[in-house]
């Protein structure tokens, strides 16, 4: 993946970059010896890294205000970081960059049970936030697999979704508010206790926008009442082609679960092995999961089984306990770092229409012998958001290459059946040189004329999400002008 | 003024191109709301149809000038429905026409199941338009996950025509319920009602639809049969404290959805706000108005017939601004559309954000000019 060449004329301004930035900083939350630095080289997408020129850790709005306003005089580069968990390469530095790190800023600010909703500052984690109002019943709804470790600042830059956004929605259906740092330093509050925008939906483009936009430090979000109860379903059938068609009689039935997720053989093996959740071994596994009192759960269950026995299963098996329920999931969230116990590997988040399942499962298949590398397949059935899984070996030269064409290869699939590139994930780098696939040139002007108006001089995260060719002469007029 | 019929998107595209001054555009041309905009009529009921369906992924595609009635009823069929409760403003304006899919996306138009399933910007997967430039511009797709590039379905979700016209939408679409049943609790005050829906609405009992107008809170329960037996049972126990519960088992909830109470006054408003302040605003009212709450609250709808309705819109904007949130002019008398802004006037910084973008969306300042903002 290229990235472009440092501009050393920054690099030759570290030293007054570094003293402006501690005099508004304390000196523990400035970071530039290149030992330490190191710890930001990368997210969660470890096959690029890049140390910064800069770490900062600013603990309010005011700070990352003054932290802006400097790089933004200075010319500098920021890529904003929440717990560095991207699988997109969102938050890969650049040489040249300050990253702006919000784990400091892990605060509730307030919790308002009577209106439904949580203020809290961007660097909490995503399962603390739920941690945060559980005792009282409440609960954050998007659940990305990453919870206990991913920030909602991330969750928002990325628009990030989970097991359960069938029924819930992803993060830009849960977000109320945010406050916005803009790159010259300009605060700005958008949205907060009330519904929709009163003029354009700025939240609405916000969210979603991979830290382009502005630094996002507080955000007001919705939280939900517990349901009562809730139950998974094990459902094993001998081909996809049958799960597929399962799914679609589910939701055509007017059953809508909260969530419905999908397994092939070799994650099922992998996620069996790490949890334990007596997984029926078979070609496709679904979960399907259903809330409610024990009443409503049992009549839903009912109406699933009884569309699930015209598939003639291998396995239909109701969770018989909260603790069989907990390995359940605790299976299925894990699904990627089990995978990665026993291979390096690639995630891809293409969504196609739930109706083309079979087609790209088998297209992926052959696509897996050709390319000579190993596919496990475990998505997002319900809405089509697949996740192939490709396996490839870090230290074999020329692999990753090989596993990058073929991922390539899948996600020029999933546009071509009527998809998208990324259901969840973020473009980043990794699907960045790919956006031309999905977008025609004024698709992506229009998108990059959004980010012209928050971000004039292109300093925000500028390698990410348009493909470097594109906004070249944006990134080039920047450079220019210094 | 001179109209004209488009039928294709090119030819929206080529007219946007062409023109040579302001353009008002519209759907159903079923509401004058906003500032009056003084433009040639670009008019996209002709780009009419519903161009994809598939009810087991849940979505369908229409041309922005499909009447919205037409894919209700192509839903229907299906046993699935438009999930946000598009309303229908033309009792409220007295106008005549069929709403479109288009002016009910470009104006994020949602009822009383906004607060459980999202507004019409949630449902909104994908849009086409042509920005002022006469471009043509996709986003989105077709497809309920996607996270490619930035969001401008949401960004044009709302934006009144200002930002582009739109020419075809793809929604997601949900199944429809095999039960509704509503409670209704009389005999209560705005602040009252607050505090009962807002029990309600942190329960696990799932409420589709809190509203209260002349007096009673409406609760509506909606899912299969012995589920929403169960849930009126659970929800009658549990707010026994605010008054008798009475069960109903046909309340229309297009009273709401349309504000029909409000009908036939001479001013109408739309105010959201964070529930809990509703009383707060209603409390700010002069004598003489009549409010309407739904979203638990977080909508207010007053009319006021008679009045001073420019002192009334001043009192009501000043009040929210004060609240946070945002209140719209739906309905006055020309003159006071013209002399007043109809929508909440934004912060300094938001509204500049706001102007940069319709600068950069529509050069020559030709879609809808001033009608959301000057
Ligand atoms: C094992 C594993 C499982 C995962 N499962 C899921 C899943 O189920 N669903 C899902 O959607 N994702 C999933 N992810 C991806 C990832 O966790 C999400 O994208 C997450 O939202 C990233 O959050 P973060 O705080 O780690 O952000 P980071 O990785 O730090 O940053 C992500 C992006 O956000 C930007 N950003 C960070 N902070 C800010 C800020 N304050 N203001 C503006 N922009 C900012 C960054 O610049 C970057 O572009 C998974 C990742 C892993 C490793
Ligand atoms: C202030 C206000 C608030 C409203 N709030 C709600 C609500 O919360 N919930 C609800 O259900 N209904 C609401 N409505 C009603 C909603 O506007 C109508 O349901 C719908 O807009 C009527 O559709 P139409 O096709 O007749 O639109 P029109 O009356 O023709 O147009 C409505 C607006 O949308 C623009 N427009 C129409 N078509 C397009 C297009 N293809 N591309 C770009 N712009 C277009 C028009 O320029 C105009 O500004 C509201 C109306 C107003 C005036």
């Amino acid at each position: 993946m290229e990235m472009p060449v440092p501009d050393s004329a920054v690099l030759a301004r570290k030293a007054r970059v570094v003293e402006r930035l501690r005099e508004v900083l304390p000196h523990d939350a400035v970071i530039d010896d290149p030992a330490e630095t190191r710890a930001y080289e990368c997210d969660a997408l470890t096959a690029y890294r890049c140390p910064p020129m800069v770490a900062v850790l600013p603990a309010s709005t005011a700070e990352v205000s003054d932290v802006l306003r400097i790089c933004h005089d200075e010319g500098v580069p920021v890529v904003p970081r929440g717990s560095g968990t991207s699988l997109a390469g969102g938050a890969l530095p650049t040489a040249d960059c300050v990253i702006l790190g919000v784990a400091r800023m892990n605060d509730v600010l307030d919790t308002d049970y009577d209106n439904r909703i949580i203020r809290v500052q961007t660097g909490r984690t995503n399962l603390s936030v739920t941690g945060a109002v559980e005792s009282d019943g409440f609960f954050y709804a998007p659940d990305p697999s990453s919870q206990l470790a991913c920030a909602i600042a991330g969750n928002i830059a990325m628009n990030s979704g989970g097991a359960h956004c069938l029924k819930y929605g992803v993060t830009t259906n849960n977000l109320m508010g945010v406050t916005l740092v803009q790159m010259d330093g300009t605060v700005v509050e958008i949205g907060g206790g009330h519904l929709d925008a009163g003029g354009l939906d700025l939240l609405g483009v916000i969210c979603g926008s991979e830290g382009q936009l502005g630094v996002v430090t507080e955000a007001t979000l919705r939280i939900l009442h517990k349901p009562e109860g809730a139950r998974p379903v094990l459902m094993g059938f001998d081909s996809a082609e049958i799960a597929g068609a399962c799914v679609a009689d589910i939701i055509k039935a007017g059953v809508l679960p909260v969530a419905i997720e999908f397994m092939d053989k070799m994650l099922i093996e992998v996620c069996e092995d790490f949890a334990k959740a007596d997984y029926p071994m078979c070609e496709a596994l679904l979960i399907v999961e259903v809330e409610g009192s024990g009443a409503e759960i049992d009549h839903q269950l009912a109406l699933i089984t009884e569309i699930a026995q015209r598939h003639n299963p291998v396995a239909l098996r109701e969770s018989a306990s909260p603790e069989e329920s907990a390995r359940i999931w605790a299976g299925r969230k894990a699904a990627f770092s089990a995978i990665g116990r026993v291979n390096d590997y690639m995630c891809l988040d293409g969504t196609i229409p739930v109706s083309e399942l079979p087609y790209v499962l088998r297209r992926i298949g052959e696509m897996s012998k050709e390319y000579g590398l190993a596919v496990g397949n475990v998505f997002h059935a319900g809405d089509g958001n697949m996740h192939p899984l490709i396996c490839y070996d870090a230290n074999k030269p020329g692999d990753l290459e090989i596993c990058e064409a073929f991922g390539a290869e899948v996600l020029k699939l999933c546009v071509e059946v009527g998809g998208c590139l990324t259901g969840e994930h973020g473009v980043g780098i990794e699907k960045r040189d790919l956006m031309t696939y999905q977008y025609a040139p004024d698709d992506l002007e229009a998108q990059m004329a959004v980010k012209d108006v928050f971000d004039a001089k292109w300093l925000l995260n500028p390698a990410k999400v348009f493909p470097l060719a594109v906004s070249e002469p944006r990134r080039g007029a920047r450079m220019a002008a210094e | 003024m001179k109209m004209s019929m488009l039928n294709s998107e090119d030819a929206v595209a080529q007219a946007v191109a062409d023109a040579k001054g302001p353009l008002t555009i519209r759907g159903g041309g079923t509401r004058a709301v906003g500032r009056p905009v003084t433009g040639q009529v670009l008019d996209v009921s002709g780009l009419s149809g519903v161009t994809l369906y598939e009810p087991g992924a849940l979505t369908i595609v229409a041309q922005a000038g499909t009447p919205v009635a037409e894919i209700e009823a192509t839903l229907a069929a299906e046993n699935q429905r438009l999930a946000f409760e598009p309303y229908d403003l033309t009792g409220m304006l007295g106008t005549k026409g069929a709403t479109t899919i288009g002016g009910v996306i470009a104006t994020n138009a949602s009822g009383p199941r906004r607060i459980m399933a999202g507004a019409a910007r949630d449902f909104a997967l994908g849009v086409r338009f042509v920005d002022g430039a006469g471009h043509v511009i996709k986003n989105g797709g077709r497809v309920m996950k996607n996270v490619t590039g930035y969001d401008l379905v949401k960004l044009m979700s709302g934006s009144w025509g200002t930002l582009g016209v739109l020419t075809e939408i793809s929604l997601k679409v949900l199944p429809a319920v095999e039960a509704t049943e509503t409670l209704v609790i009389d005999g209560l005050t705005s602040a009252g009602a607050v505090a009962a829906m807002a029990q309600a609405l942190g329960s696990p009992f799932e409420v589709s639809g809190a509203a209260w107008t002349d007096g009673a809170v409406w609760l509506r329960i909606e899912g299969f049969g012995s589920s929403v037996a169960y849930r009126a049972d659970a929800l009658t126990a549990l707010l026994s404290k605010h008054g008798d519960v009475m069960r109903v088992s046909d309340a229309d909830w297009t009273t709401i959805r349309d504000a029909t109470p409000l009908h036939g006054m001479d001013s109408v408003w739309r105010a959201s706000v964070k529930p809990s302040d509703a009383p707060a605003l209603v409390a700010a009212l002069p004598d003489g108005c009549t409010t309407l709450l739904d979203w638990g609250g977080g909508l207010v709808w007053i009319g006021q017939s008679g009045g001073n309705a420019a002192a009334t819109h001043g009192t009501i904007q000043s009040t929210v601004a004060t609240l946070g949130g945002h209140a719209t002019l739906i309905k006055a008398p020309n003159a006071v559309r013209a002399s007043v802004p109809v929508f909440q006037p934004e912060q300094p910084g938001v509204a500049a954000l706001s102007t940069a973008l319709r600068a950069r969306f529509d050069p020559r300042g030709i879609l809808n000019p001033g009608l959301m903002a000057a």
